[in-house]
């Protein structure tokens, strides 16, 4: 997109090319952001909405059901628009700054890890070959936020909510960080794009069916997201029944619903990871848009339509993994913090652990997955090689060096 | 840096961690009210808990002082407002024991039948409620909203919803209406299917189990040296209910209902239910069997309501004696405790031989299970505070009255 505005600007505006190239830049990274910054916002409007009303369905109730019409839907706007009307309040004894500044650090560690997710073949904020380690990396740093409000609070059940969040996190990182290799190392590279066109096809190119390990690996990673993203019934750091309201007690208005976003954020971003790293990313259950033709090599119009149903195709995914965690909040009591570190250290980590040995061991010796060691046809004609093929496959320029 | 401490309330100055006291209400989501307890934390542990009360105090014992004894009637139903009709009953038995009435047929078994409604609405408050502290929000709305059915059948019955005046001296201020039988028996029906939704969602979840189970074990004796009473005590597992064992006056009211004491003996409840069954990890005396206690009264009071249903409507009798407003009362003093939903509940009352008690005073349940917060938060964890309180299922109303 830089290179379009460049040479747009070259060629309409005249401007040289020593303005023209930095300009193109900036246009084309607002425009990402803007779009991102839509993803995230339009995205953490719908599943606070959504929660609402799976929360009203499983309690008997029926949610918002006024703001926008019958459904509610608009429901979260004007949630949005009471919390900025609302007083800025500070506490006294608060550090002005680290209480200011928490609600943007977790907000922006959650945002910023958008910007390499990607939504279809191609349509991403910024490619990056190492992608998932970047989310990850970045997603780790949502927790500074969290310390910082909890600490810059002033108030001791904040501080209580911070330690708790500093606690938890750091834990669940390792069997998070061991369940995503997993499915990395059976792609053999950390491109997200990469690994989600590998797993083109029928369902049973997914790699959660890849092998039994891969199959639990998927539980323990979602159960490791849940942790990390502070939600139900890991959500130790906000407990409201026993620590008021955690690390976010003395926050009203507009930095308090920084936040809520950045928990929404970080849930459906959780959710998207899942589906790209197990659940085949945006090709469906049976490849109906190739069935149909309906990519880059039938048109530029082609491949976009056929983008824009894989982008449809992940974020049903994703919503499906954020309505699981929605449903489990709603269930289920919350654990005690000896409790939370405990399944961590003494489940999640050595489940995972085990996992990532026989992974490796599977993809060792039997490179093709379960599927096609049984031998099942794919329609398409879709094979799955041995790692270093695959890695081959996916990075052209290493090929063309060989 | 912990160290081997016998007590710890005593932390050594070579310790390098601060203890901090914590605020845990009056202002706080999981104290039930207007509790305020001063939390002496070194980081998750704490150890020590000091309860503070008295922020709801309204001087009811000195307003009953003031006013004839049926003019007090509404000031009851404000101390536990969760059991406004258990509150009545107590009042109007002890009035009646100093005034030494006889009571028709008909109207005892009424106060039986609004009694133990009573009762499974203020015990699935207590369910719903203890889920909140645990942190699950919907058993508390599904025990809300037979709640309200419950509520509808008083509003039936005597008008008010939440402090109701319905049981007085000498009966109750009037009968149930027509068709009123019906509607209960239609609610109870439907009754046991929402209780087996509580036990899946609480009672035999597994996180349910792990917060509660082996936390804050009362022995049986603490309890009774606490003067503890009510489901606390009987989840300790000690045979006591004052439906049985206590004064003359309040056990006929039950007099030939069939009903066994909720508690466990040789490892068992009485039961002849599909209940769950105990974890293997349970305590006696722990958070799981108060709450335990609490469920399976419930599906108690739901036999005795049927019980007192088929004895009502073939009773002699009126609903209650013929009223003589500002009665003299004869000189002298009683005291008479009720099994409420949360305990032992005992008015006092002296009289002068006016119209107006001399002295009134009450005994709260919740006062004696409060104290006891104190010896079994010693050196828990903070998210087991808020475990440990609810499963005592205070009302701050009735303890500062």
């Amino acid at each position: 997109m830089a290179e379009f505005f460049t040479t747009n600007l070259i060629e309409y505006v005249s401007l040289s090319e020593a303005w023209a190239t930095p300009l193109g830049y900036i246009l084309a990274a607002m425009i990402h952001i803007a779009l991102l910054l839509n993803v995230v916002a339009v995205g953490a409007l719908g599943f606070i909405w959504l929660e609402r009303k799976v929360a009203g369905r499983i309690q008997d109730r029926l949610g918002p059901t006024r703001v926008g019409g019958r459904f509610g839907w608009l429901q979260t706007l004007a949630d949005g628009l009471k919390l900025i009307t609302k007083e800025d309040l500070m506490p006294a004894a608060a550090d002005p700054f680290l209480f200011r500044v928490a609600p943007y650090v977790a907000f922006c560690a959650s945002f910023a890890a958008y910007l390499a997710l990607p939504f279809a073949t191609g349509w991403v904020g910024q490619h990056l070959n190492v992608a998932v380690f970047f989310i990850l990396a970045v997603l780790g740093i949502e927790v500074f936020g969290v310390i910082l409000a909890g600490y810059g609070s002033a108030s001791k059940w904040s501080l209580f909510g911070a330690m708790r969040e500093a606690a938890q996190v750091v834990s669940y990182e390792v069997p998070l960080g061991l369940c995503v290799i997993v499915p990395v190392m059976i792609a053999g590279t950390m491109d997200l794009i990469a690994i989600g066109d590998m797993q083109a096809g029928m369902v049973w190119n997914w790699f959660i069916f890849h092998d039994p390990f891969t199959f639990i690996t998927f539980w323990v990673f979602f159960t490791c997201a849940t942790a990390s993203v502070n939600r139900a019934p890991f959500d130790l750091a906000e407990a409201e029944s026993e620590l008021v309201a955690g690390f976010h007690t003395e926050y009203s208005g507009l930095r308090w619903s920084f936040f809520f976003m950045a928990e929404y954020g970080s849930m459906f971003l959780v959710s998207v990871l899942a589906a790209i790293l197990f659940f085949g990313g945006w090709n469906g259950p049976i490849p109906i848009t190739e069935i149909i033709g309906l990519n880059e090599t039938n048109g530029a119009l082609a491949g976009y339509v056929g983008n824009l149903l894989g982008m449809t195709n992940l974020i049903i995914k994703a919503s499906l993994g954020v309505t699981v965690m929605i449903w489990v909040r709603w269930s289920f009591p919350r654990l005690r913090i000896d409790q939370v570190i405990t399944t961590c250290l003494k489940y999640c980590t050595p489940i995972a652990a085990m996992m990532f040995l026989g992974a490796a061991l599977w993809i060792l010796y039997l490179p093709g997955g379960l599927w096609a060691t049984l031998r099942l046809s794919d329609p398409l004609g879709h094979t799955r090689e041995a790692a270093p093929d695959q890695q081959a496959a996916a990075m052209p320029a290493d090929g063309e060096r060989e | 840096m912990s160290t081997d401490v016998d007590d710890p309330r005593i932390v050594e100055f070579d310790v390098r961690t601060d203890e901090m006291l914590v605020n845990m209400g009056p202002q706080h989501p999981s104290t039930h009210g207007v509790l305020r307890l001063v939390l002496r934390t070194d980081g998750e542990i704490v150890s020590e808990v000091t309860p503070h009360i008295g922020y709801l105090h309204r001087c009811a014992e000195k307003i009953g002082e003031n006013l004839t004894p049926r003019q007090w009637i509404p000031y009851t139903d404000r101390m536990d407002y969760l059991a406004g009709m258990n509150m009545n009953l107590g009042w109007s038995l002890t009035v009646e024991k100093l005034l030494n009435y006889e009571l028709p047929e008909k109207a005892r078994h009424l106060r039986v039948i609004i009694a133990e409604l009573n009762r499974i609405a203020s015990h699935f408050v207590g369910m719903g409620a203890y889920g909140l502290d645990l942190g699950t929000f919907s058993p508390f709305l599904y025990a809300f909203r037979e709640r309200e059915k419950i509520l509808d059948l008083f509003e039936d019955a005597c008008g008010a919803r939440l402090t109701y005046s319905y049981i007085t001296p000498g009966g109750a201020t009037d009968d149930l209406p027509a068709g009123w039988l019906k509607k209960c028996e239609t609610f109870l029906d439907q009754l046991l299917a929402v209780i087996d939704e509580c036990h899946t969602l609480l009672t035999t979840n597994e996180i349910f189990i792990r917060r509660t189970v082996n936390v804050g074990v009362l022995s049986p004796e603490m309890a009774i040296n606490y003067g503890c009473t009510g489901p606390v005590l009987r989840g300790s597992g000690v045979d006591h209910d004052l439906r049985r064992d206590g004064e003359e006056r309040y056990t006929e009211m039950y007099d030939g209902y069939a009903f066994e004491v909720i508690c466990e003996t040789d490892g068992h409840y009485p039961s002849d239910h599909d209940y769950p069954p105990v974890p293997e990890s349970a305590v006696l005396g722990d958070c799981w069997h108060r709450f335990y206690v609490r469920m399976l009264e419930v599906i108690q009071a739901m036999d005795l309501i049927r019980q007192a249903m088929d004895r009502y409507s073939t009773a002699e009798g009126d609903y209650g004696v013929p009223i003589k407003l500002f009665e003299k009362l004869p000189k002298g003093e009683v005291y008479l405790e009720t099994e409420c939903p949360r305990g032992q509940m005992g008015f006092y009352l002296v009289s002068d031989g006016t119209s107006i008690p001399w002295r009134t005073r009450a005994r709260s349940s919740c006062f004696s299970n409060l104290s006891v917060t104190e010896e079994l938060c010693r050196g828990v964890l903070l998210a087991d505070v808020p475990a440990v309180v609810g499963s005592l299922d205070i009302v701050m109303g009735e303890i500062d009255r």
